[in-house]
């Protein structure tokens, strides 16, 4: 595990060192995830570019029209304690502290967790409940692409090997929107999740205009749970509606049976998680 | 190829070369003798290794020593006075049996320090939160949450 190491200070010298070395470069931020991966060949980098210098990429802002842009270098500690995120997007502070530990939280930062695309990664299914946006910067121009796009399967993403994410976008919340993220896990948030679930709905009482139900950890991407929100959507919450979402959220999970739980318990749980967070969504919104 | 970075440790400023794949804990522990610090799991998991990184807690194993340039770190080391004394935190952990193998010891009272800094009245659910990172096969946690919560009065 020779390598290489460089610490660029501008994003664009980032790109001009990625599309030089092309595919035998990577990123490191806070390197939580990658120095492992290193360490047990997992990946091999030749060049290992650390962007976590840069100065311009460490951000939290709130517009109330344009709606937040967070920089892909912002440390998942600062998304877990920002007053800005409390107060607008809470649900993004609560994903945030099930991440890790707070050493872990204080180095590792929300770009990092993302482009890293563990399927069970914390701050992805809440993102993707709130229709984020992911700009990427490339050598001829910026792109911007919705956060459900960005992961194609486990670890993978659509980043080119000469590209860098630099910012999350999300836009302003919908009125009466209320978030709830669960992660469920043997020993709280230094596991794993076993399954992870982000409940996004606009309420009026029990009265659901729109919900956005994001499955993390039971397939090769954080996925939406489409038909379990159909049956939400438009629709009075009461229990017989929760019992069937919860089953449907279910029934389109893909987990895998691994070390940390089978295919089979974590389907039951998927159900269990709708339902205590479409649960906890209606008595927020209270 | 080996990098020449500068960084303060206990408040000392160190020069040293480092590869860019050593961790922190191991220029600690093989470079400067520093061993305070210790390492348990090597992955980031057990907290053994946790050091303040310009005042946040942050698990040494797995930190790139190369990182560390301009850095202000505090080792276990560091929390003692310069004529030995005692860091209250240490006292309250030695008062309350917070100790058996002492493996953990240096890892969780970093960590017991970075939560005071952020907490410094923190009840025992935030304690047992904040310390979820630090693993002990020992005590049981519970006479470490005590003497946290001892050292926070």
């Amino acid at each position: 595990m020779r390598y290489e190491y460089m610490t660029p200070v501008t994003i664009e010298e980032t790109i001009a060192l990625l599309a030089e070395h092309n595919g035998k470069a990577k990123v490191i931020a806070g390197g939580t995830d990658l120095v492992l991966q290193i360490r047990n060949k997992t990946k091999k980098p030749e060049y290992v570019i650390d962007i976590s210098e840069i100065p311009t990429l460490d951000y939290i802002k709130y517009d109330k029209k344009q709606g937040l842009s967070i920089g892909a270098l912002t440390t998942v500690r600062d998304v877990e304690n920002s007053t800005e995120l409390l107060q607008k997007y809470p649900v993004l502070c609560q994903a945030a502290g099930r991440l890790g530990s707070v050493a872990i939280r204080n180095v590792g930062t929300i770009g990092g967790n993302l482009c890293n695309a563990s399927p069970s990664a914390e701050n992805a299914p809440a993102l993707i409940g709130l229709s984020a946006k992911i700009k990427i910067a490339g050598p001829n121009d910026e792109r911007v692409i919705p956060i459900e796009d960005f992961f194609v399967g486990p670890g993978q993403t659509v980043l080119k090997n000469e590209e860098v994410m630099t910012e999350i976008q999300v836009p302003a919340p919908q009125p009466n929107t209320v978030g709830v993220y669960l992660k469920h896990a043997i020993r709280g948030s230094i596991d794993l999740a076993i399954v992870g679930v982000a409940v996004i709905a606009e309420l009026d009482g029990k009265f659901c205009r729109d919900i956005k139900i994001v499955l993390g950890a039971v397939g090769p991407t954080p996925m939406r749970a489409r038909g379990a929100e159909k049956i939400v959507n438009g629709n009075k919450i009461d229990n017989a509606v929760i019992e069937k979402c919860a089953q449907a959220a279910s029934e389109e999970s893909r987990p895998i049976t691994d070390v940390r739980a089978s295919a089979e318990y974590r389907k039951e749980m998927v159900k269990v998680l709708v339902k205590n967070g479409i649960n906890e969504a209606v008595r927020k919104g209270l | 190829m080996k990098q020449i970075i500068k960084f303060v440790v206990n408040g000392f400023e160190k020069e040293i070369a480092v590869e860019p794949w050593w961790s922190l804990a191991h220029v600690f522990r093989e470079e400067l003798d520093l061993t305070g610090t210790k390492v348990s799991c090597n992955e980031g998991d057990c907290g053994a290794c946790t050091v303040l990184i310009d005042g946040k807690a942050v698990k040494s194993c797995i930190y790139p020593a190369i990182k560390a340039r301009g850095k202000n770190i505090l080792t276990i080391e560091g929390l003692s006075g310069k004529k030995g004394e005692l860091h209250k935190i240490q006292e309250s952990y030695i008062e309350n049996f917070a100790i058996q193998c002492g493996y953990c010891t240096p890892g969780m009272i970093m960590t017991t320090k970075a939560l005071l800094e952020d907490n410094p009245n923190p009840n025992e659910e935030e304690v047992r939160e904040y310390l979820q990172g630090n693993l002990c096969r020992c005590t049981g946690y519970k006479k470490i949450v005590e003497a946290v919560l001892y050292s926070a009065q």
